[in-house]
């Protein structure tokens, strides 16, 4: 073996030439989602200094509670992100599942009062409705190959189109079963107030970082948006995978509904219409390439925390919701910057 | 010496439409040697290892395989019968690490109810294998094995893809340009890869343009002309002027000065 160490001492060459920039990007670029900590972290002390109230329990666990909605969503669609897809229509899919239980649940009132049905298949039949919504997707995009983007897109006006048609603009909130409020619970910790929407948040990401740091199909899904024809030419079946993250992601964003329902207590056709944007924003700012195959499930959760953190921050500080917004955006363009540099340094 | 081919094709046809790409195409590869094919573009060389490791499926002829003779639908197919492949595009996924490339598509699970209930990979397991079969391919400067892979140079990811055709091929490896899209230094260093293979007795069917390259480690040249073989010649035999000639119908060969049995 000693006589080949002369042809391979390439290796070597670029080991040693690493500057300070070189490094932080080496670090970025296998943890990800760092950045995203740093700027929390960061935003959390600047805003500290502008309002005492900021960095007090009871600030924080409205922060999270929040943001919870958010970054239930946000969790689905990392997943379709990694496989360098999107979701326009997590939001559409997720008013249309939660429309579907609370219909279900409540009958229709008044025409001749037909019985609601029991929550134990109306809530079934909702998860199944975000599934079946993904799984629409899914289809759209593996067996008829259009992009993610176009079809998303069109698919969050069919499911706006049915939610409307559902609910016939009114907003189904009489006598909302208590099953349906569960992730609206909270116990308080002191001064710290905890929702079991939150703890189920935390739950899911928990459980979704397991799979995809662990599992074959979690390392399939980062190959999969890494390079599709690679994986494909690997013996992974690519559509089998695109399929299940399309499907997963609609029973989480069906999930999200059940988490805004127990915020909000009540399923209105209107709460889900920010999510889409928010969701991707939240994952953008939490480290996951919109290109595929990089990122972290739980910088997603970060990112979503970091929007939270921005919008309550500044509101306490007294700054405008029209610089709020700008702040946002800003955010967003930083966190694609920091994504293209890590890229482009590494080729 | 008598051997059997391990892979053999025997009249293989397949037409795109009204194009012919393969006209009744022969191919012979014998245990332990290097088999490079070589021809102009459109000879049909793309596409007769498509046919042979499943990627195509061929109109007419055999295919037959260690004496038995196989059909492949699928790129699964071949690789499940023993055939490898490292692909021209370099069929790695450039943000997981050495290890994952390696197993990518068959990794292994870990042992007991974390493995066959939660379904957690055996990453330390899959680590170490890797190591190995990097070593045991001399690439010996790969010091990181969970590095990522576009952390390296293109012929080390061409390396970690042969390394992978390696350590899962159980019959024979075949090689599509594998160096076409790599420096000089790099190209050595696959050539070695090559080398290294047929010492472990791996036969590798080799594509190439390359003619020094295909002059230097292949023990037999196949030359393929307008969808047949026109001839198997040796580096020995004849020059590389002579197997330009024989690519572009200047020159035939008569059967039997041709090399149809193993020179090994």
């Amino acid at each position: 073996m000693s006589q080949d160490t002369a042809t391979y001492d390439a290796a070597a060459e670029f080991q040693d030439r690493a500057s300070l920039s070189q490094k932080i990007q080496a670090t970025l670029h296998k943890y990800p989602w760092l950045s995203s900590a740093f700027v929390l972290l960061f935003a959390s002390i600047t805003f500290s200094f502008f309002n005492e109230n900021f960095l007090t329990p009871s600030n924080f666990s409205l922060i999270l509670q929040q943001v919870a909605i958010v970054g239930a969503v946000a969790a689905g669609q990392t997943l379709i992100i990694l496989t360098a897809g999107i979701d326009l229509s997590c939001g559409a899919i997720a008013v249309f599942a939660s429309m579907t239980m609370a219909k279900l649940v409540q009958g229709t009132p008044g025409e001749g009062h037909p019985a609601g049905w029991s929550i134990w298949l109306a809530f079934p039949i909702g998860l199944a409705v975000g599934m079946l919504g993904g799984a629409i997707n899914g289809f759209l995009v593996t067996k008829i190959k259009l992009p993610p983007f176009i079809v998303t897109l069109g698919t969050y006006n069919v499911f706006l189109a049915l939610t409307l048609t559902l609910t016939k603009g009114t907003v189904p909130s009489i006598e909302m079963d208590p099953f349906l409020l569960t992730l609206g619970h909270y116990v308080n910790i002191g001064p710290f107030r905890i929702t079991t929407g939150v703890v189920f948040v935390i739950a899911m990401y928990s459980f979704l970082a397991f799979v995809l740091r662990y599992t074959g199909w979690g390392r399939h899904v980062y190959a999969v948006g890494d390079d599709i024809d690679a994986a494909r030419l690997a013996g992974i079946s690519v559509n089998r995978v695109l399929m299940g993250v399309y499907m997963v992601a609609g029973l989480i964003f069906a999930l999200s509904a059940w988490i805004v329902i127990g915020r909000v207590t009540v399923a209105s056709p209107n709460t889900g219409s920010d999510l889409n944007l928010d969701s991707i924003t939240a994952v953008v700012i939490g480290g996951t390439s919109l290109f595929g195959g990089r990122g972290t499930i739980f910088g997603s959760l970060i990112g979503a925390i970091i929007v939270g953190v921005f919008r309550n921050g500044l509101t306490l500080a007294g700054v405008d919701l029209y610089y709020q917004l700008l702040a946002i955006g800003l955010l967003i363009i930083f966190a694609v910057s920091v994504d293209q540099w890590i890229r482009k340094a590494r080729k | 010496m008598s051997k059997a081919p391990i892979l053999q094709a025997v009249g293989v046809t397949k037409n795109y439409g009204r194009v012919v790409a393969l006209d009744g195409a022969d191919l012979e590869l014998f245990p332990g040697e290097v088999l490079a094919v070589v021809g102009d573009n459109g000879a049909g060389k793309s596409t007769l290892i498509k046919c042979l490791s499943g990627a195509e499926i061929p109109d007419e002829g055999q295919i037959i395989l260690d004496g038995a003779q196989v059909s492949f639908k699928r790129p699964q197919d071949g690789r499940h019968a023993g055939i490898e492949t490292v692909y021209q595009t370099l069929a790695v996924a450039p943000a997981l690490d050495i290890a994952s490339n390696l197993y990518l598509g068959r990794e292994i699970r870990k042992k007991g109810p974390l493995g066959s209930v939660l379904r957690m990979l055996d990453g330390s397991g899959m680590r170490k294998g890797a190591k190995e079969h990097i070593s045991a391919l001399g690439i010996g400067t790969i010091q990181n094995i969970s590095q990522a892979v576009e952390t390296l140079s293109g012929g080390q990811r061409q390396a970690v893809a042969v390394a992978r055709a390696a350590a899962f091929g159980q019959k024979l490896i075949i090689l599509d340009e594998p160096t076409a899209a790599l420096g000089v230094r790099e190209s050595r260093q696959v050539l070695k890869l090559i080398e290294s293979l047929r010492d472990r007795g791996m036969p590798v069917i080799l594509i190439s343009h390359n003619m020094p390259q295909v002059f230097e480690v292949a023990d037999r040249i196949q030359v393929q002309r307008l969808g047949k073989r026109a001839a198997v010649v040796t580096p020995k035999t004849h020059s590389m002027n002579d197997v330009v000639a024989i690519m572009t119908g200047a020159m035939t060969v008569d059967m039997k000065d041709q090399a149809l049995k193993p020179v090994r």
